[in-house]
């Protein structure tokens, strides 16, 4: 913007004092010359005329600030008179005048700014938590109830779409589940071995491999992957129909949405995640293997050998029997995240935030609930 | 009744070209909008009308086809002259578009703090001043657009496209979605400040009563082309869309609604 130049000048002509406004009074000089009128400190009942008539260039900033020097000197008990306007400014002050305020509403404080404020948050985060947690129960049960009516007309399951859902959650899974848990074995075999060579105990690398994927790290991960992948897909997808009311003309035609939407996708997903456990168990094997021999020169037929030393088929077992839990974990809340979207946008992605952390989180829960299950067993 | 606008094209849009995949939109469209004036776009759906917002104002690249504003080409500008061109105009989206963690207020705002050091006080009360300006109430500064209804919003949205005292003033569908009295009241709006602030108005619309109630000129979007006229000269013509349009029952109830308060008008003084 060319430098505008605006000027303010006081003079007093027999006891009023005149202040000429001359030049471009626009936003971009607005700053300057807000300064200069609040530096205005007459004597009381002084009349005062603002003289209009050097104006070049005056935009609803400007028209403002001389608009808000007259409120403000007449309140003080100023006798305030605008002189030689130019009529094609007219309108412009007209509008100003209408629209303006001298006291503009104050920002609102975010009220957890505060200390009773942040305290009210916490509690309301608390109960919020303990409502959707009841919230989510109520689900569960609706969900339960469902599939047990479907066992009594198992006619009315609808295969084609658990398929489809099998195929989304599973078959598209296998690159990235499987990738993933091969680099993993290759990281726990390596450092297994690292620290394991300094006791002179490299073999027990394959151990430590079997018994951490096996037992662990093969369904977490999998598990981990599945509710960032799926679960995610869950909540937008039917956060999706819920926006754009096909929700509601299901129930109009008089379909189930959950019967429709979540038992199918339950159903692929308690299906396909043992499955995926099993591969990424699988994957994990082989990376650490491949490392084994790279970093230890524990050759494949030895590895074997080992492998089957360390580890019963009932360390893989307890592995591969989390994943149901697990999957249904990640598919409830998925689902039931999708149905508590509201009717915008902004709140499908707010949804699929929350079901995915939810969906991890309680992933983790569950399986730290069932280490101290199983020590409790002693298996 | 309308003063004739000067002859002077502030935008000039001259052998546009837009396509989308295998789709022309546009074809070899000219186009002048004259300072002053308010010109109304209409168009079927899918004739690009949007497209053609987007492409004045920049967020959409045409194929091909030369694009002035202010007597600047805007598509052989760097950056930063952009800008400044930019600050010169202000756009008021479908839905208002207002940044929905921010306040009213704070939304208007936006563009002061990004051009213009200016001190608090005298930004909340250019932001109040908007905030009336756009017939909307004190209390509004301080609610986030999620509190404000449809016709609130739009509202909001012209208070911040108006924040940096535009010259020009781009509307995408400003009455789609209101009912007919706020529509109505936005149409006598747009007229007001557009004659007061000495605006010059390019608006997309759907709303065949806004073409009455607020245009001086009229341009229709037909076969990937545009024809510009005042409203009676486009009344007369003979393209089968326009006729359709502006003959169909509709068009007829809005231009008859239109002379009934011009006989009104009319016959008030004598």
């Amino acid at each position: 913007m060319a430098a505008a130049a605006a000027t303010l000048v006081a003079t007093e002509e027999d006891k009023t004092l005149v202040l000429k406004a001359e030049g471009e009074w626009l936003l971009a000089t607005a700053a300057e010359l807000d300064r200069r009128l609040r530096q205005l400190d007459p004597p009381p009942h002084q009349p005062i005329a603002i003289d209009l008539g050097g104006l070049d260039r005056i935009d609803s900033a400007g028209a403002w600030l001389l608009l808000r020097a007259e409120l403000e000197l007449t309140a003080r008990g100023n006798p305030v008179e605008l002189r030689n306007l130019d009529p094609t400014f007219a309108p412009l002050f007209e509008q100003v005048r209408a629209g303006g305020s001298l006291s503009p509403v104050a920002h609102p404080r975010p009220d957890h700014h505060t200390l009773v404020g942040f305290l009210a948050r916490l509690g309301a985060v608390t109960l919020g938590l303990c409502a959707r947690t009841y919230r989510l129960l109520g689900f569960f049960g609706l969900v339960c109830a469902t599939m047990m009516r479907l066992t009594l007309r198992p006619g009315r399951l609808r295969l084609t779409a658990m398929v489809a859902q099998m195929e989304q959650t599973g078959v598209n899974a296998l690159a990235i589940v499987g990738l993933l848990a091969f680099l993993v074995g290759v990281v726990i075999a390596y450092q297994g071995a690292d620290q394991l060579r300094r006791f002179g105990a490299e073999i027990y690398t394959v151990d430590l491999l079997a018994v951490g994927i096996l037992r662990e790290l093969g369904v977490l991960m999998t598990a981990i992957i599945i509710a960032g992948r799926s679960g995610s897909a869950f909540t937008a997808e039917i956060g999706t129909m819920r926006v754009t009311e096909e929700i509601d003309a299901m129930r109009t035609l008089g379909l189930d949405p959950v019967e429709v939407l979540v038992v199918p996708r339950l159903l692929a997903l308690l299906l396909t995640l043992p499955m995926l456990t099993l591969y990424a168990d699988l994957m994990g094997l082989l990376g650490g293997s491949l490392m084994a021999r790279a970093a230890l020169g524990i050759a494949f037929p030895e590895f074997l050998s080992e492998l089957r030393n360390a580890v019963g088929t009932r360390t893989l077992w307890i592995g591969v029997v989390k994943a149901p839990f697990f999957a249904a974990i990640i598919a409830m809340i998925g689902c039931y995240e999708g149905f508590q979207v509201s009717r915008s946008a902004e709140s499908v992605g707010r949804q699929t935030t929350l079901a995915v952390v939810e969906a991890i989180f309680l992933v983790i829960v569950a399986d730290a609930a069932f280490s101290v299950f199983f020590s409790v067993l002693r298996v | 009744m309308k003063p004739a606008p000067p002859q002077q094209p502030i935008i000039s849009v001259r052998g546009l070209v837009n396509r989308f995949g295998a789709e022309t939109v546009h074809d070899g469209l000219d186009l002048e909008v004259y300072a002053g004036e308010v010109l109304g776009v209409v168009g079927g759906s899918g004739t690009g009308k949007s497209v053609l917002l987007r492409t004045i104002i920049g967020l959409n690249r045409p194929a091909e086809g030369t694009i002035e504003v202010f007597g600047t080409d805007l598509l052989a500008l760097a950056e930063s002259e952009r800008r400044e061109i930019e600050k010169r105009w202000g756009v008021l989206f479908q839905e208002g578009a207002l940044f929905s963690s921010l306040t009213v207020a704070q939304n208007i705002e936006v563009p002061l703090k990004e051009f213009y050091d200016l001190p608090r006080g005298l930004m909340d009360e250019i932001a109040a001043l908007k905030i009336g300006l756009a017939g909307l109430p004190e209390d509004a500064a301080a609610k986030f657009p999620a509190q404000l209804s449809g016709g609130m919003r739009k509202r909001a949205g012209l208070a911040r496209a108006l924040a940096l005292d535009p010259e020009i003033l781009f509307l995408d569908e400003p009455t789609s979605g209101l009912d007919a009295i706020a529509a109505a009241e936005f149409d006598q709006l747009i007229r007001d400040l557009q004659q007061s602030l000495g605006l010059t108005v390019f608006m997309v619309t759907h709303d065949i009563d806004s073409l009455f109630a607020v245009c001086d000129r009229v341009a229709v979007l037909v076969d990937k082309k545009i024809r510009v006229g005042t409203l009676d000269q486009i009344l007369r013509d003979d393209h089968p869309w326009i006729r359709n349009y502006f003959h169909g029952p509709r068009g007829r109830a809005a231009s008859a609604a239109q002379a009934g308060a011009a006989r009104l008008a009319l016959s008030d003084p004598a």
